[in-house]
């Protein structure tokens, strides 16, 4: 059995603002980041397919102490998006100034994917990495 | 399967950082267990000990062997578990069911980590690690922020203000602290009252410092034996009488499930239906508590209040003694501390002190029967839960 999506490959798109996901065929259900199987049914029967990159906020918290050499980036701001297709994803919300990050202004608004943002790695990362970069919806 | 109990504990104090190794923190606990077990060290037949970030900490893998000969325990198997903060509570569940199969008799169970010996940057890189590397370290997630956001959603879901559960939340910690004044164990010995919680620094929103638990250095040790060997080394045996442990993948991957956590759910209800008891049977809880946060989510999880209420709960002292269930007389790992290798066998030994009224007045539960340990490992990938009742 061939891992339809692997890690790369998922990155890869995403660095060109691509979101890709996997779509079950026997349940219909959207599983992104990627998996072997279907995140509802186990089936391994999926098909990757682009996403619309836009969905609602769930939650978000904005961080002020950051990781050994993340430093330079704090404050930012964490948010789960539910994606449009089913799905919840991590990413990035940019556009914002973090003091103004509150329950009201954020928690279920619009937001759609806007140029990814990439970690350039660390020396435990084993590589950089691409991250859902969102902003709020216009 | 055999009845299975704990026969003694240690614990070394939890503390900040400090210059003793990993196996000699683990050596001094194991010391204790062993001396209160009325045992040598050559009749231990396997080490089953936690430990999550020694590599980091200090440069050093595989523990476990290095501890099994210091101690005196010469080429018995010695296993190492990582589970994050879960560590050691995979460590006594395995421990117990090598017994219960019949494989072994007596078994030392534990764990160590110098997790404040890393220091707050490097610490929280390391802990990060415990989230889902590829898909969610890259957008800067760490462990404040996981519980941050579940702040907020748990917020949102159950309607409650976001000043109203600040305020849940700082009750949650002044309780702990509260606790962990009298602890001689605890790495955070002070009063800390509910201005000083909601004026501290604002870490990752809506928590702040006071919300979050210390990164501590310590560990704890435990000797589990078969009931039969176990009366025969003591008249107090505590009987492990249920055992539960689930695991989950990426916190998103839980979606609309959240704030509430599916693996410690799974893993609870386990260790229930083998105990045969409910969430109204337990006496002492030692629970999660690695954010004010995680503290509601657990209790209602652990079948003790219903969703959305706990912070009402910790409020009016029904989780305090005296109240519904007695919780975190410890101190907790907000007060007590969390050296997270060890965390687990540190709620462990707290539950068989209480037992046996060895812990100071001040925070005595009198006659609890039944306890119940509750650690969680990573944003919920790994939950433990272990259920304990006095045998005399």
């Amino acid at each position: 059995m061939a891992y339809k999506l692997t890690y790369q490959e998922y990155s890869e798109a995403l660095k060109q603002q691509k979101l890709l996901g996997l779509k079950c065929r026997s349940c219909g259900a959207v599983t992104v980041p990627p998996k072997m199987v279907c995140r509802r049914c186990a089936s391994p029967e999926l098909e990757v397919v682009a996403l619309k990159g836009s969905g609602r906020i769930q939650t978000f918290t904005t961080c002020n102490v950051a990781p050994e050499g993340r430093e330079d980036e704090v404050p930012y701001i964490v948010v789960l998006v539910e994606l449009e297709e089913g799905p919840w994803l991590m990413g990035r919300l940019v556009g914002m100034a973090p003091e103004k990050a509150t329950m009201e202004a954020l928690i279920g608004k619009s937001v759609k994917m806007t140029k990814t943002g990439v970690f350039p790695g660390d020396k435990y990362s084993a590589g950089e990495g691409a991250s859902p970069t969102f902003m709020l919806a216009k | 399967m055999r009845k299975v109990a704990i026969v003694g504990v240690g614990e070394t104090k939890f503390s900040g950082p400090q210059m003793r190794t990993s196996v000699e923190l683990f050596a001094e606990a194991a010391a204790e267990a062993l001396a209160g077990s009325n045992l040598k060290p050559k009749d231990i037949q396997a080490l089953f000990l936690g430990n999550a970030l020694g590599d980091f900490a200090e440069g050093q893998g595989s523990v476990q062997a290095f501890a099994a000969e210091n101690i005196g325990c010469f080429n018995i198997p010695a296993n190492r578990y990582e589970g994050a903060c879960a560590s050691a509570s995979m460590a006594i569940r395995d421990a117990w069911m090598w017994v219960a199969s019949g494989f072994y008799d007596i078994v030392l169970a534990g764990g160590v980590e110098r997790a404040a010996t890393m220091g707050t940057p490097l610490a929280t890189r390391t802990f990060a690690m415990f989230s889902d590397s590829r898909y969610e370290f890259a957008t800067g997630l760490t462990f404040p922020a996981v519980f941050a956001m579940l702040a907020h959603l748990y917020a949102a879901k159950y309607n409650i203000p976001l000043p109203r559960l600040k305020e849940q939340l700082a009750a949650v910690s002044v309780q702990s602290y509260k606790y962990g004044m009298f602890n001689a164990k605890a790495h955070l010995r002070k009063e800390v009252d509910m201005a000083a919680v909601l004026s501290s620094f604002m870490v990752s929103t809506p928590l702040q410092l006071h919300d979050c638990c210390p990164f501590s250095d310590g560990a704890a040790a435990l000797v589990v034996a078969s009931e039969e060997v176990a009366w025969k080394l003591t008249s107090k045996p505590v009987f492990i009488v249920g055992v539960g442990q689930a695991s989950n993948g990426p916190m998103a991957s839980q979606q609309e499930f959240l704030p509430r956590l599916r693996a410690r759910e799974l893993s609870a209800e386990r260790a229930y239906d083998m105990a045969g008891l409910k969430p109204n049977d337990i006496d002492i809880c030692e629970l999660h508590d690695c954010f004010s946060i995680a503290s509601l989510i657990s209790a209602e999880g652990l079948g003790f209040f219903d969703y959305g209420t706990s912070g009402e709960a910790w409020l009016k002292g029904e989780a305090d003694i005296g109240g519904k269930i007695a919780i975190n007389l410890s101190g907790g790992l907000k007060a007590k501390g969390h050296p997270i290798g060890a965390t687990g066998a540190g709620q462990v030994y707290e539950i068989v002190k209480q037992f046996r009224e060895e812990v100071e007045p001040e925070r005595q539960v009198e006659g609890a029967r039944t306890g119940l340990t509750d650690t969680l490992g990573g944003d919920g990938c790994t939950l433990v839960n272990i259920i304990l009742q006095r045998g005399w």
